[in-house]
């Protein structure tokens, strides 16, 4: 199920740390993980990332994997550095004060799915 | 998968990858990536060439000491030559396989070291040398057939 990533940061409560130009974007699926080889392994192109991470690696992983946009979970902040990085490579991020489950499990519930359900290949 | 001889691949460009540049480990596979953007390959096959180079450039980061990646192209392939001059690998079935990992708690911190690196770098490749003995680092030779 597409979902505009204007639509994710009112269910996140999220704050959008850049790419607010763009929310009007969709994401198709969803992936969470704090292993960035899991992302570049497992994601799909499109895909929305929930992580607990907040390193420049997260940017670099989701420009590889073609990472649609950034969930920082439980509140975690990147540095100004890596908010700059992901504006380079026109990448949104935004922070949600939930936990990593709370934040997948409240986006599930809205429709969201991963690349491991059937409806999520649909 | 071997391609035919006159699909020998040229060199396109060679970059440097810096010894335990945390922070910037990753830059590399960006410009391999923007370089054959260039060129004009399909999305899919930028992504398999990029997560090659990138689990490539971050081995070479935490455990090579530094090194090189070169890129070859030919008309349908692009091959990634991955070179440092690092302890090596002294079992490489092992590290083959998913899961089996040296990394430090630096290294998992950034949310490498889980033991995916290589078969990442395998399962995007259509084809794969690598030459590594104990303190003469490693050569990865990684090839991806464009579709």
């Amino acid at each position: 199920m597409p979902v505009k990533l204007a639509q994710i940061a009112s269910w996140l409560q999220a704050e959008v740390l850049s790419g607010h130009e763009a929310l009007e974007r969709e994401v198709l699926l969803a992936h969470a993980a704090d292993m960035m080889s899991d992302v570049l392994a497992f994601s799909h192109p499109g895909s929305l990332l929930l992580t607990g991470l907040a390193n420049p690696q997260v940017v670099r992983t989701a420009e590889v994997a073609g990472i649609r946009a950034v969930v920082f979970v439980r509140g975690k902040r990147p540095s100004e550095a890596v908010t700059l990085l992901a504006q380079e490579f026109d990448l949104p991020l935004m922070t949600t004060a939930y936990s990593m489950f709370d934040a997948c499990g409240l986006l599930f519930a809205q429709g969201l799915r991963g690349w491991s359900l059937p409806e999520g290949r649909a | 998968m071997t391609p035919p001889q006159d699909q020998e691949p040229e060199f396109l460009h060679a970059f440097t990858i810096a010894a335990n540049d945390f922070a910037g480990a990753g830059q590399v596979s960006i410009a391999v990536k923007n370089l054959l953007k260039e060129v004009g390959f399909s999305a899919q096959c930028l992504r398999r060439v990029a997560i090659v180079a990138f689990e490539a450039e971050m081995n070479v980061v935490m455990y090579g000491g530094g090194g090189g990646l070169s890129v070859y192209l030919a008309p349908t392939l692009v091959r990634l030559v991955v070179e440092d001059q690092g302890p090596g690998i002294p079992d490489l079935d092992l590290a083959m396989q998913e899961g089996w990992s040296t990394a430090t708690p630096e290294m998992r911190e950034m949310g490498f070291g889980a033991g995916m690196g290589l078969p990442n770098i395998k399962r995007n490749s259509d084809r794969l040398e690598i030459h590594t003995s104990p303190g003469r680092g490693t050569k990865l030779v990684a090839e991806i057939i464009l579709t």
